[in-house]
């Protein structure tokens, strides 16, 4: 299968769904994504991409019970499939593989 | 309630959220967003998290989240679905024939009326249309005031024409002075005939975009001259050619034939034209035309302007034109007249006036009147559809309920109920326009038209699509909204039942079906009720046995008294006389009236009559006062005949031996006669002065009352052919003549008979199913009653009481309106009828009468059924 891109928010998106230690769903992963990014996100985009990779495959969810919060209404629990954590891996692979190839001492430089 | 609980978020956002995102995210999404909320209560507090609350939700607009899921299941093909839609429907209409022939039959009678009311109202609507310079002719008329009242007419000074060639150029690109349109003599050889035509100067042809067979539009420059329209070509001429020829006009005028038009269609005002002749022949024939100055109205003038030229602006730019040129003639410039230009496009439907001399209308009430009622017609066709759909919705309820449970959705179900109204629909239409093309010959008989079915005009075809659409759409709405929205379990289980809300709609309905009915009807017999008010009314002469010939050529003139004496002879005739004008049409009038005790500001404006001193006998006067003329006193020749009216207007209490100044010269008031009715029977007698001095247009013969007409004819007319051979004998019966002038509202309350009639058919058609479907539904109840002995009386009394009720509301409703309307209407007319309230009687009455007789029918039947039957079945 031909690898689709993930982009940015996609990415770190991914990141968070795959950190999160209790069972991921819309509010936990808006929450997270707060506190790591320090950005202020609406929750449409997290629904919004969320969806978005579901279709692409990276990620994979079911309906959890009743609850008895937010009027009752039902949460929908997103994990990460197989095709989602390889492309996680690979995109640091590809990181890991430029990070190393970035001659000693140039980036003090171009930090100066 | 959990004090932990947090506030609930503000409702309006969520309904949109509910409304806006797909049903499959709907219950996570809001979960989420509450959730979300519920946080930012806590964090923020509640009056910053309501703020922030509604930004969040807007930004779920987007296609991501309205995105519906694309359906599970494949669609059938669509036109599968819609032949067995269509197969469906079929059946229903076989199965329940009485059903299916009411619902068909009201619609088709409907559409068909409103068909026939948008012919009517297209071709008055084309109206001269014809014409390519429809946009830019104008006719030149005139407001006058008299009295404070300003009447308008368009009768002008010969002067006018040139005048406003010559100071205009810009604005006019050609004025034509023209005659009057009247009958002339036309001969060719011994081929004598009475047409219809016009004398005009010579671009009329081009002016009027003549459709020319032969020769050319220039043909009417010659001044011998002239054009006949195809049908006047073929009648003088039969199958020869014209072309060159030459025609005897009146006698007095040759002409020769240099071009034949098409005949101008019957909805051109022009359409009586059948030969167009150069004005300047009639000049030639009637030299006097010449010498008249700006003070004699008595030509008609029309024009075409430059393109581009707004007519109100130069309406305003011309309208002192005549009162400039009246000099110092105090009488003439109390009139103060305006001079207008009145365009083609108003001509027919926009040629009323009222007393300030403002365009108020006129044939275009008419229109929208029809117009309303044909809608309202078909909308009572619609109302029968949607009734009997809905009544029956009972039974059509198990299959909404089977279709559901194996899988239809709502969507479906709507579309098969459609599909049904569509197929009844266009079913009705081809029912409709088969009733059209059988009536349309009566029809345009009844209205005066020439009306085809435009089968070959895009927009009839286009007109008739939105018809079918809306009437089926209108008509299939509330069974396939309302049917489609039925519970299958409820349905299948046998706890559905249809509430008592259910029957509303259904009650209005009829409600709404039977006040436009009654309405019709009171409408109806006020309009009668006007006609026959007028047409009482008395007249003050003797129109039976009245014969009129109009003096067409000289010969009338040297030979009138051989011709009187001739007549004598015969024994037939009472009595022969002369006049200027009809009996029935008042076609001059005058002022320069003086006498003693007269307001000098008042405006002595009189109609004038010349007549022969048997005119009085021969049309049979009746007098109040005095004498009538007589040829015994010499004296007479300096006397007055007047009407009632014009002893009143002149505030005279002795008139008969008075002296009226006329220019300067005394007459003398010999005798006053009763109102004599010349012009129209709705408005008041205008006062009326006859007198023996000056030229006579008419002859009025009287046959005894003894001797009937048809036996009288043939001796006329051959004592004609023996003194005046070279004029047909060409006639008017003045009883004819002013039955004529009725012939507008006649036609108008034909025509609204007619319509109240099939309204009420309509409206009992569907009456009569909903009664059979309601005796249906009830017969268990009924068998019940019958077995705890009510009588057929109590049910019948039972079965109709609710539809009685209906029509009773209706009356209500439709009295007050009817009556508004009504009122408006006969505000028109002078002579007027009242509206008295046993015309509202008798049309509730009436509606009464018929609905019971509809109702009945089927009330009786049910409760003539025996109990065993009813109370055995299931």
């Amino acid at each position: 299968m031909k690898r689709t891109f993930l982009g940015e928010f996609e990415e770190v998106v991914l990141l968070v769904v795959a950190a999160c230690t209790e069972d991921a769903y819309g509010v936990i992963i808006w929450e997270q994504l707060q506190e790591q990014t320090g950005r202020s996100i609406t929750i449409s985009a997290v629904h919004a991409t969320l969806y978005r990779l579901e279709e692409k495959g990276y990620l994979s969810s079911q309906m959890g019970g009743a609850t008895a919060e937010r009027g009752g209404r039902r949460k929908r629990f997103f994990t990460v499939t197989a095709l989602g954590s390889r492309a996680l891996l690979e995109i640091q692979e590809m990181r890991q593989r430029l990070w190393q190839a970035i001659p000693q001492g140039k980036l003090q430089l171009i930090g100066q | 309630m959990n004090p932990n609980q947090p506030p609930p978020p503000p409702n309006w956002p969520d309904r949109l959220l509910n409304w806006l995102v797909a049903p499959h995210l709907r219950e996570e999404v809001l979960g989420d967003i509450h959730e979300r909320y519920a946080l930012r209560v806590q964090r923020l507090g509640e009056r910053k998290a309501r703020r922030t609350y509604w930004r969040e939700v807007l930004a779920y607009v987007r296609p991501r989240f309205i995105k519906r899921k694309p359906q599970a299941y494949p669609n059938p093909l669509i036109t599968d679905m819609l032949r067995n839609y269509i197969k469906t429907a079929w059946r229903h209409l076989a199965k329940n024939k009485g059903y299916s022939f009411i619902n068909i039959s009201g619609l088709a009678v409907g559409m068909a009326v409103a068909i026939s009311i948008g012919l009517w109202v297209w071709d008055e609507l084309s109206f001269d249309r014809y014409h390519e310079n429809y946009d830019r002719i104008v006719q030149v008329a005139q407001h006058g005031t008299v009295n404070g009242e300003t009447w308008t007419g368009s009768s002008l000074p010969y002067p006018l024409g040139t005048e406003l060639k010559t100071k205009y150029p810009n604005d006019f690109k050609r004025v034509l002075k023209a005659w009057r349109i009247q009958d002339h003599i036309l001969a060719v050889g011994d081929n004598k005939l009475s047409i219809t035509g016009e004398f005009i100067e010579s671009e009329a042809p081009d002016m009027l975009t003549l459709d020319m067979l032969k020769g050319t539009r220039a043909g009417l420059q010659e001044l011998n001259s002239i054009l006949l329209s195809a049908s006047a070509a073929k009648a003088l001429f039969g199958d020869a050619d014209p072309m060159g020829k030459v025609v005897k006009i009146n006698n007095a005028m040759d002409a020769k034939v240099t071009g034949v038009y098409q005949d101008l269609p019957h909805n051109t005002e022009f359409h009586q034209v059948k030969f167009f002749a150069p004005w300047n022949l009639y000049v030639s024939a009637n030299t006097w035309i010449k010498e008249q100055s700006w003070f004699n109205n008595f030509i008609q003038t029309y024009a075409e302007l430059q393109p581009n030229v707004d007519v109100d602006k130069l309406s305003a730019k011309i309208k002192d034109i005549k009162h400039k040129n009246l000099g110092d003639n105090k009488e003439q410039l109390a009139f103060n007249f305006q001079i207008f230009l009145h365009p083609m496009s108003k001509w027919h439907l926009y040629s009323d006036f009222d007393k300030q001399g403002n365009n108020n209308g006129g044939f275009i009430q008419y229109v929208w009147l029809f117009s309303i009622i044909g809608a309202f017609v078909l909308l009572l066709a619609c109302i029968n559809f949607m009734n009997l759909s809905t009544a029956r919705s009972d039974k059509r309820a198990k299959e909404v309920g089977i279709r559901k449970a194996v899988g239809s959705v709502r969507r479906q179900l709507i579309g098969q109920f459609f599909s049904e109204s569509f197929l009844v629909v266009i079913l009705a239409f081809g029912v409709a326009i088969g009733l059209v093309a059988l009536t349309i010959n009566w029809f345009n008989q009844l209205a005066d038209k020439q009306m085809t079915i435009l089968w070959e005009n895009p927009y009839f075809w286009l007109f008739s699509l939105c018809f079918i659409l809306i009437t089926g759409l209108l008509a299939g709405s509330y069974p396939a909204l309302y049917l489609s929205g039925f519970q299958p379990i409820k349905v299948l289980k046998g706890t559905f039942r249809v509430g008592r809300l259910a029957a509303i709609p259904r009650k209005v309905l009829v409600v709404v079906q039977f006040a436009v009915s009654v309405t019709l009807i009171i409408g109806t017999i006020i309009v009668y009720r006007q006609i026959q008010y007028a047409k009482n009314r008395p007249v003050g002469y003797n129109r039976e046995g009245l014969l009129q010939v109009r003096m067409a050529a000289d010969d009338f003139y040297t030979k009138f008294d051989v011709l009187r004496q001739e007549l004598k002879n015969t024994g037939v005739v009472f009595e022969t006389a002369q006049s200027a004008s009809r009996a029935t049409e008042l076609w001059s009038n005058n002022g320069g009236f003086e006498w003693t005790g007269k307001d000098p500001s008042l405006q002595a404006d009189f109609g004038t009559l010349t007549v022969s001193p048997e005119y009085g006998k021969t049309v049979g006067w009746q007098f109040v006062a005095g004498r009538d003329f007589s040829r015994d006193f010499a004296s007479d020749s300096a006397g007055f005949v007047v009407n009632e009216a014009a002893v009143k207007f002149m505030g005279l209490q002795k008139p008969v031996g008075e002296i009226i100044r006329r220019d300067g010269q005394p007459f003398r008031i010999v005798g006053v006669i009763k109102d004599m009715v010349m012009t129209s029977p709705f408005e008041p007698v205008h006062p009326t002065i006859f007198f023996l001095r000056g030229p006579l247009n008419w002859i009025n013969i009287k046959i005894k009352p003894n001797v009937a007409a048809s036996d009288a004819l043939p001796k006329i007319e051959s004592v004609f052919k023996k003194v005046i051979p070279s004029v047909p004998f060409d006639y008017d019966f003045v009883d004819q003549e002013y039955a004529e002038k009725f012939e507008a509202e006649e036609r108008i309350g034909t025509l609204a008979g007619i319509f109240a009639a099939l309204a009420i058919f309509i409206s009992c058609l569907g009456l009569f199913g909903l009664a059979s479907f309601v005796a249906e539904q009830r017969t268990k109840e009924i068998g019940v009653r019958k077995v705890l002995g009510a009588s057929v009386f109590n049910l019948w009394r039972l079965l109709s009481k609710d539809f009685v009720l209906l029509v009773i509301v209706a009356f209500v409703i439709a009295t007050p309106i009817a009556w508004y309307f009504l009122n408006n209407w006969l505000q028109k007319y002078t002579y007027r009828t009242d509206i008295s309230w046993w015309i509202f009687a008798v049309a509730g009455g009436g509606a009464l009468l018929i609905t019971l007789l509809t109702v009945s029918y089927q009330a009786i039947k049910a409760a003539l059924v025996n109990p065993v039957k009813s109370l055995r079945s299931e």
